[in-house]
């Protein structure tokens, strides 16, 4: 087999790939979007037809009037992430996506749970732990008590273990929203 | 001034000299606007005619495909021509009429959310909130359509809005802070791939649409030529290099040559410009050019890796980057002697597996036959518009394009019935080329109403129909695939086709007989109106040579 000939040698061996991978872990994308109508009916739409699966979305207004933040979390062991930003991206009214790496992000979510209190012991338990969650009771009833939580996702979850065995009639999640740590803007 | 007034004056603003389209209430005002405005609207008879002849128009002359319809039914019957435009990334602004503001939401008479309905098929989509708003968006509409990676875009238009009187100022820019195509290309990465080229002793370059949406093909010649790399195109890649050049491999893929793809099955190192691994093309992924590293140059980002990763993507402007790295590749002096054993090796497919079939020796007209008696009549030089089936394989082997925006076909899609007013909308654009229209009869049976607008408004477009009397392309399957069982392929004897361009007042001419093909075809070409000319073929001819779906290049048949 004939040689190159050039002096610029290259072991093509040598080449890496890449994109296409799955990271195995949550994601969560802060977006930043121009404040337009069907914006939002365009991201959901963009996941649909790529067969990506939202985890959870929180969307609102931002600083700025023209503007939107949507925190979206997503699977990446189902989808090459790289490909959803990308996707997501080409959307006009995107303006601005950061995938917030777990220690570059401060993020918060607000639960609400409507626990089952049958008696005066479960009661007290149940504020007792709300306590413990730095969360608040929002309302009272004859048999039950309404808290409300905020934190991460894994403090939420970690809450809503502690309450279940009382009996958890209802429970309502806002998704996470996040921004990045430090000075910068995210 | 009226909205609709001022949208006339960002057409022309635009460059636009040609819409296609069909009035109704809902753009009436648009309509009573292009009455005067000195815009050449070509009066379809179906909306998906003037969608496709838009494509057909984008396509043959590069620039922007306009087409008009109104709200409801009409936008609808757009549909199908926007997901094809979006699929073969064509360069297209679909103003659609919608209801007045106060009766959106109301199911109004002839409201459709088309913005809804389309949403996952348009590159942008606008609906108007207020007049004043209308001429930005006319303009953010052509812009998003032509740069970057083209594609549709639409914009509805609510009846009351386009009627209202707006203060207009030409608009001089377009800002869009969340859409910044990049056109350049890393330089490092342009360096790198040279050094990959210079360093490959089995490199294929493989060139798609994008090259030809670039208006590339020059600067793709002179990479392809700059060392003797062997080169194969994807379906809508065809044109961007000459075929009858000896370092052309032939199209790749499903059914593409022999050849090219054992040479993508061994290559060590493959460029792929403008081209988008699809599935008709990689077949199998995990057995695609297993021994390859690729270098990606696209201008979506968004298709480095998205089937295939790439080891050295290159976003950018293929028209903006290939000047660069056939300068960094010359500049690297490889010998060009190190591709010889490929090249032996190539050669020896070539010899081996030809594109082949064997002819008939009696009067019987062999469609591959037919389709080399369409190239000796137009001198290889004709603007082929192609529907979708067996037929379009054909010309994709044996037609032998040599010039970019020459093969005018639905790729991404496969629309049956594209290619009819697709060429009307390319004889538009082009009409001092001969512009041809391959059809199939399964095809063309869908959309054949739009000879009625070639006849009325002049557009001399001339249909070889090569016809079979099957949905043929299915029918190969069926009989290769499903054991022979024919399960509603026929097409039968309906219509009597030269009756049907009579009754439509084309000239319609019947070809039965091999001997007679070649004559019948050139007095079509030397007609000055529309001509429909029905070749009777072969029925039951089979596309080869092919990977059968899901396979890989080593398994290909016939
Ligand atoms: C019946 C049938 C059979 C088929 N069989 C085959 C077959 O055998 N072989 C085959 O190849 N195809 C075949 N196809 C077509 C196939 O389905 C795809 O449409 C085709 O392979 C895609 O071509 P492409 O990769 O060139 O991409 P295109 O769809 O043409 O896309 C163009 C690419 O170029 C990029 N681009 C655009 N502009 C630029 C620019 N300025 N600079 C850089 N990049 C740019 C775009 O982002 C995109 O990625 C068949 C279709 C049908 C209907
Ligand atoms: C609108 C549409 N419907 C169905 C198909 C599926 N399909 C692909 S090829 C084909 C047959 C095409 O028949 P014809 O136009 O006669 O061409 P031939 O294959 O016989 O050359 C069909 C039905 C399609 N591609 N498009």
């Amino acid at each position: 087999m004939g040689e190159p000939g050039t002096k610029e040698v290259l072991n093509l061996e040598e080449l890496q790939a890449s994109g296409g991978v799955r990271t195995g872990r949550r994601h969560v994308l802060s977006i930043l979007v121009e404040n337009k109508p069907g914006v939002l009916a365009r991201i959901a739409g963009l996941f649909a037809r790529r067969g990506f699966n939202i985890d959870s979305l929180a969307v609102g207004p931002t600083d700025e009037a023209s503007m939107s933040r949507i925190t979206l979390t997503v699977d990446g062991a189902t989808h090459p992430i790289d490909q959803v930003t990308k996707q997501l991206h080409k959307l006009i009214h995107v303006i601005k996506i950061r995938d917030l790496e777990p220690d570059e992000r401060v993020a918060r979510e607000l639960a609400l749970f409507k626990v089952s209190c049958q008696d005066g012991e479960s009661r007290a338990q149940v504020m007792q732990f709300t306590e413990i969650f730095r969360g608040s009771v929002v309302d009272v009833s004859k048999r039950s008590v309404t808290v409300e939580i905020t934190g991460t996702d894994d403090k939420v979850e970690a809450f809503e273990d502690m309450v279940r065995p009382f009996g958890l009639i209802e429970m309502v999640r806002t998704g996470e929203v996040a921004v990045a740590r430090g000075r910068g803007a995210t | 001034m009226r909205a609709v007034d001022a949208i006339m004056e960002c057409l022309k603003a635009e460059g636009v000299e040609h819409v296609f389209g069909i009035p109704g209430g809902a753009n009436l005002p648009t309509y009573d606007a292009l009455y005067d405005a000195g815009i050449r609207h070509v009066q379809c008879r179906h909306e998906q005619g003037a969608g496709h002849a838009a494509e057909g128009y984008a396509k043959a002359s590069g620039k922007v495909g306009v087409a008009l319809a109104t709200s409801g039914p009409g936008a609808t019957n757009l549909v199908t021509c926007i997901a094809d435009a979006v699929m073969d990334s064509v360069p297209t602004v679909f103003l659609t009429g919608q209801v007045r503001t106060e009766l959106i939401g109301t199911d109004g008479f002839q409201e459709a959310d088309i913005s809804g309905i389309t949403m996952p098929i348009v590159k942008h989509s606008i609906l108007i909130q207020a007049p004043r708003d209308i001429p930005r968006a006319i303009h953010e509409a052509f812009h998003i359509a032509r740069t970057g990676r083209p594609g549709p875009v639409l914009v509805d238009i609510p009846q009351d809005l386009s009627r209202a009187d707006i203060p207009y100022e030409p608009v001089a820019s377009v800002r869009l802070p969340g859409y910044q195509p990049t056109t350049e290309g890393n330089a490092k990465q342009i360096r790198l791939a040279a050094k990959a080229l210079a360093n490959s002793r089995r490199p294929v370059i493989y060139g798609g649409g994008g090259v030809i949406n670039a208006d590339a093909a020059k600067e793709f010649r002179e990479l392809c030529v700059s060392d003797v790399f062997p080169v194969t195109c994807t379906l809508m890649g065809l044109g961007a290099f000459p075929a009858d050049d000896v370092q052309w491999l032939g199209m790749l893929g499903m059914h593409g040559t022999r050849t090219a793809n054992y040479a993508m099955d061994e290559a060590d190192l493959i460029v792929a410009i403008g081209a988008r691994f699809d599935d008709r093309v990689t077949g199998k992924l995990t057995e695609f050019a297993p021994r390859a590293k690729f270098i990606h140059i696209d201008i979506d980002p968004a298709e480095i890796s998205k089937n295939v990763p790439a080891h050295i993507p290159i976003v950018g402007d293929a028209k903006r980057i290939l000047p660069k790295l056939t300068a960094e590749y010359r500049a690297l002096g490889a010998d060009r002697s190190r591709l010889d054993a490929w090249w032996q090796r190539i050669r020896g497919w070539q010899e081996k597996y030809p594109l082949r079939y064997d002819d008939a020796d009696d009067g019987e007209i062999k469609p591959q036959y037919m389709i080399q008696a369409m190239y000796e009549a137009t001198d290889g030089r004709a603007i082929v518009s192609s529907d979708v089936g067996q037929h379009q394989m054909w010309a994709a082997q044996y037609y032998g394009f040599t010039r970019p925006r020459q093969w005018i076909n639905s790729g991404g899609l496969g629309t049956m019935g594209f290619g009819l007013p697709s060429a009307m909308g390319a004889k538009v654009a082009r009409p001092d080329e001969d512009v041809v229209c391959l059809a199939g009869d399964g095809s063309l049976i869908m959309t054949v109403q739009e000879l009625a607008t070639c006849v009325t408004e002049q557009i001399p477009v001339k249909v070889f129909l090569m016809n079979n009397g099957y949905l043929g392309m299915v029918r190969q399957w069926q009989e290769l695939f499903w054991d022979r069982r024919y399960s509603h392929v026929e097409m039968g004897a309906s219509p009597d086709w030269v009756k049907l361009a009579d009754a439509f007042g084309a000239l319609g001419m019947r070809v039965t007989d091999k001997g007679e093909l070649g004559e019948a075809l050139k007095t079509a070409l030397s007609e000055d109106g529309p001509v429909l000319v029905d070749v009777h073929v072969t029925k039951e001819e089979n596309c080869y040579p092919m990977i059968p779906a899901g396979q890989a290049a080593r398994d290909m048949v016939g």
